[in-house]
C-alpha cells in the first residue's frame, strides 16, 4: 500500500529535488567560477565558464603551499585521534571496571567540562601553554586536542564498555593473562564500532578547526588547511580566481573522506549525538 | 583513657597472634595487589587525566581567577578588582551588551529555523523516493565543511552569486549589498548556518522516523487519517524526544558560532554582527583585555552551562516518563 508510487510521491519527489538543487547553489558557483578568468567571473558569474582555465588551482596550490599545509592538518588530525582513543579507551575502561568512588569523581569530572565553551579556556590555556613551552608546536596541539578530546571520548567509550560482560575478561585473567593484556587483547577489539564513530567525530571536528590551531601555531610552517585558507583569504582579498580554486582545494580532501566513508559518518553522528 | 588503651593492646596482642599465623603473608599479598592495582589505575587513566587537567581544568579555574582582575597579558602584575570587570561589562561596554543581545537574537532564529528545515528535510527523504539517498548526501554535504570555509564560500555567495542573479532576475532581494547592512549581514550568518545546520538535524530526525512503527501509520491511513493528520497526531509525538536533542544541539551550536561570523562578516558592517565568541577573541587578542575577556567568558560559561543543565535535566525527565 506505502509501497506504491503515486502521482503524490511525483509531485514530492520533484520537490525534493528543486529542495536539493538549491543546496548545491552555492557549491555550483564556487567551482564553476574557480574555472573562470577574474574578468569572466566580474561579468558572468552564474554562467557555466567559457573557457576552462586551471591556472587558479596550480597558483591556488602553489600559495597555499597545499601540500605542506596537508601534510600538517593530517599529522595533527591522525596523531590527536591515536592518542585519543589509546588514552581515553583505557582510562574509561579502567574507570569501568574499577568500582571506586575515585574513578566515578574522575569520571564525573570529565562529563561536567564538557559543556565549558572554549573561549571561557583559551586565554589563560595560550597563557599556560606558553610557560610550558608548548605553543608553536605541532606536538603541543596534538596535546590540547588530547585535553579538548577527553571528555566526549571518555563519555562514548564509557557508556559502551559499560555494556561489555565481564565474564570474557575473567576467564581471561584465570588464563594468566595482565590486566593490560587484557584490555588491549580482549577488551579493546569489542571496542571497534565505537572507536570508529569516535574517530570520525574527532576527525571532523579537528580537521576543521581554526580557532585553537589560530592561536597555537603561529609559525607559517605549521599551518593547517583552515588557516592557511584564512590567511590566503586575507592576502589576496577579492581576488576571487584564486580564492575560489584554494577553497575547491580546501574541500576536496573532506569529499574524498565523506564518500568513501559515507555510511559511517551518519551512523557515527547519529550515535554520537543521541548519547 | 585507661579503658582505651587496654583495649588497645587487647587488640594489638590479638592482631599479634594472627599474624604469627598465616595471616602475614595474605596481608602484604593484599597490600601488594592494592598497590598494583593503583599502579595499573594510574598507568591507565594517569596521561590522559594529566592532559585534561594541564588542558582544561587549571585554565578553566585561572579563567575565573583573572575574571576579577585587570590582567592585559602585557605587564607582570595581576591586580584583583573585584566585580569592577562585571559592572563595566553591564554598564558601559555597549558593544557586549549589544553582541550579547544580537547571540540571542541569533541562537532564537537559528534553533526554529534550523529545527523546521531539517524536520522538513528528514519528512522529504523519509518518504519512497528513487533520489532519497542522493538527497540525503546533498542535504548533508554542507555540514562537512568547517565554518570558516563555509563563510569563504558563502561570502562570494553574497558578494557576486547574489548580484549576478539579481541582474538576471530583477528580484529586488538579490540586489541588495547583503553583507554591506547589518540587518541583511545577519541574516546572511543565520542563512549560512542553516545551510550548515539543517543536513546534521536531518540525520537525527531520520534516525527517529525509522523509529516510528509502521503499523500505527498504516492503521491510521486505513482509517482514514490523511497525511497531515498522520503527521500530526502520530509522527510528530512520537518524535518528540529527538526533537528535544536537536533544539538543545542547535541552541549550543548557534550560541557559540565564532568561524562564520569570522569569515563571513567579520563583525562587520561597524561590529554589528559581532557576535559574542567574537567579541570574547576580539577583546582578548586584539584589545589586550584579559582581565575585561575573561570576565566576558566567565558569562558565556554561565549561560551555556545553564542551557546545557536544562538540557540534561529536561531528557532525563523524559527518560523517566517514557
Amino acid at each position: 500500500m506505502g509501497n506504491r508510487y503515486t502521482w503524490k510521491t511525483s509531485i514530492v519527489e520533484i520537490l525534493a529535488i528543486l529542495v536539493g538543487l538549491v543546496f548545491l547553489v552555492p557549491f555550483y558557483y564556487v567551482f564553476s567560477n574557480s574555472l573562470k578568468s577574474f574578468a569572466e567571473i566580474l561579468t558572468n558569474t552564474s554562467a557555466l565558464p567559457k573557457v576552462l582555465i586551471f591556472d587558479n588551482y596550480v597558483n591556488a596550490f602553489e600559495k597555499l603551499d597545499f601540500l605542506l599545509v596537508f601534510k600538517n592538518s593530517l599529522i595533527i588530525t591522525i596523531a590527536s585521534n591515536i592518542v585519543l582513543v589509546i588514552f581515553c579507551s583505557m582510562a574509561a575502561y579502567m574507570l569501568v571496571r574499577t568500582k571506586r568512588k575515585i574513578s566515578n569523581i574522575i569520571f564525573m569530572t570529565f562529563v561536567a567540562a564538557m559543556i565549558i565553551p572554549f573561549q571561557s579556556i583559551m586565554i589563560p590555556l595560550i597563557k599556560t601553554a606558553g610557560n610550558l613551552g608548548i605553543l608553536n608546536s605541532i606536538w603541543g596541539l596534538v596535546f590540547m586536542y588530547l585535553g579538548f578530546g577527553s571528555g566526549m571520548t571518555i563519555f562514548l567509550y564509557h557508556g559502551f564498555i559499560k555494556g561489555i560482560p565481564l565474564e570474557l575478561e575473567e576467564a581471561a585473567i584465570i588464563d594468566g593473562c595482565s590486566r593490560f593484556g587484557v584490555f588491549w587483547r580482549i577488551v579493546f577489539p569489542l571496542l571497534k564500532p565505537i572507536t570508529v564513530t569516535i574517530v570520525i567525530l574527532n576527525s571532523l571536528w579537528i580537521w576543521n578547526d581554526f580557532l585553537l590551531p589560530s592561536l597555537v601555531l603561529q609559525d607559517p610552517e605549521l599551518r593547517t588547511i583552515p588557516l592557511a585558507t584564512f590567511f590566503f583569504f586575507g592576502q589576496y582579498t577579492k581576488q576571487w580566481d584564486l580564492a575560489l580554486a584554494a577553497l575547491v582545494i580546501g574541500i576536496i580532501p573532506l569529499l574524498i573522506f565523506f564518500f568513501t566513508m559515507q555510511k559511517h559518518i551518519i551512523q557515527g553522528i547519529t550515535s554520537g549525538s543521541i548519547k | 583513657m585507661n579503658n582505651e588503651s587496654k583495649l588497645d593492646t587487647v587488640k594489638r596482642t590479638v592482631i599479634t597472634t594472627q599474624k604469627n599465623t598465616k595471616v602475614t603473608a595474605s596481608v602484604s599479598f593484599m597490600n601488594k595487589k592494592k598497590w598494583k592495582d593503583a599502579g595499573l589505575f594510574a598507568l591507565f587513566v594517569g596521561p590522559v587525566l594529566l592532559a585534561f587537567t594541564v588542558i582544561v581544568l587549571i585554565p578553566f579555574f585561572t579563567g575565573i581567577y583573572y575574571a576579577f582582575t585587570d590582567w592585559n597579558g602585557i605587564t607582570g602584575t595581576v591586580k584583583w578588582v573585584g566585580l569592577d570587570n562585571f559592572k563595566y561589562l553591564f554598564s558601559e561596554d555597549k558593544q557586549f551588551q549589544q553582541s550579547f543581545m544580537l547571540t540571542t537574537k541569533y541562537t532564537v532564529v537559528s534553533i526554529i529555523l534550523t529545527n523546521i528545515i531539517g524536520f522538513g528535510l528528514a519528512l522529504l527523504v523519509a518518504q519512497k523516493l528513487k533520489t532519497r539517498n542522493l538527497l540525503r548526501t546533498v542535504f548533508f554535504m554542507p555540514n562537512l565543511i568547517g565554518g570558516l570555509i563555509l563563510g569563504f564560500i558563502w561570502q562570494f555567495i553574497f558578494v557576486k552569486g547574489f548580484a549576478s542573479i539579481g541582474e538576471l532576475t530583477g528580484i529586488p532581494l538579490f540586489e541588495l549589498a547583503w553583507l554591506g547592512d547589518a540587518n541583511t549581514a545577519f541574516w546572511g550568518i543565520v542563512i549560512v548556518s542553516l545551510w550548515q545546520g539543517a543536513g546534521y538535524i536531518m540525520i537525527i530526525y531520520i534516525a527517529a522516523l525509522q523509529n516510528v512503527p509502521q503499523e500505527l501509520i498504516e492503521a491510521a491511513r486505513i482509517d482514514g487519517a490523511n497525511r497531515f493528520q498522520i503527521l500530526r497526531h502520530i509522527t510528530m509525538p512520537l518524535v518528540a524526544p529527538a526533537v528535544t536533542i536537536c533544539l538543545f544541539l542547535t541552541t549550543a551550536s548557534s550560541f557559540k558560532v565564532f568561524d562564520a561570523n569570522l569569515s563571513l562578516t567579520n563583525g562587520g558592517p561597524f561590529k554589528s554582527t559581532e557576535m559574542l565568541a567574537l567579541n570574547i577573541y576580539t577583546e582578548a587578542f586584539v584589545n589586550n583585555r584579559y582581565g575585561i575577556g575573561e570576565a566576558k567568558a566567565l558569562i558565556f560559561f554561565l549561560v551555556v552551562a545553564a542551557i546545557t543543565v536544562l538540557q540534561v535535566t529536561i531528557s532525563k525527565k523524559r527518560e523517566v516518563e517514557s
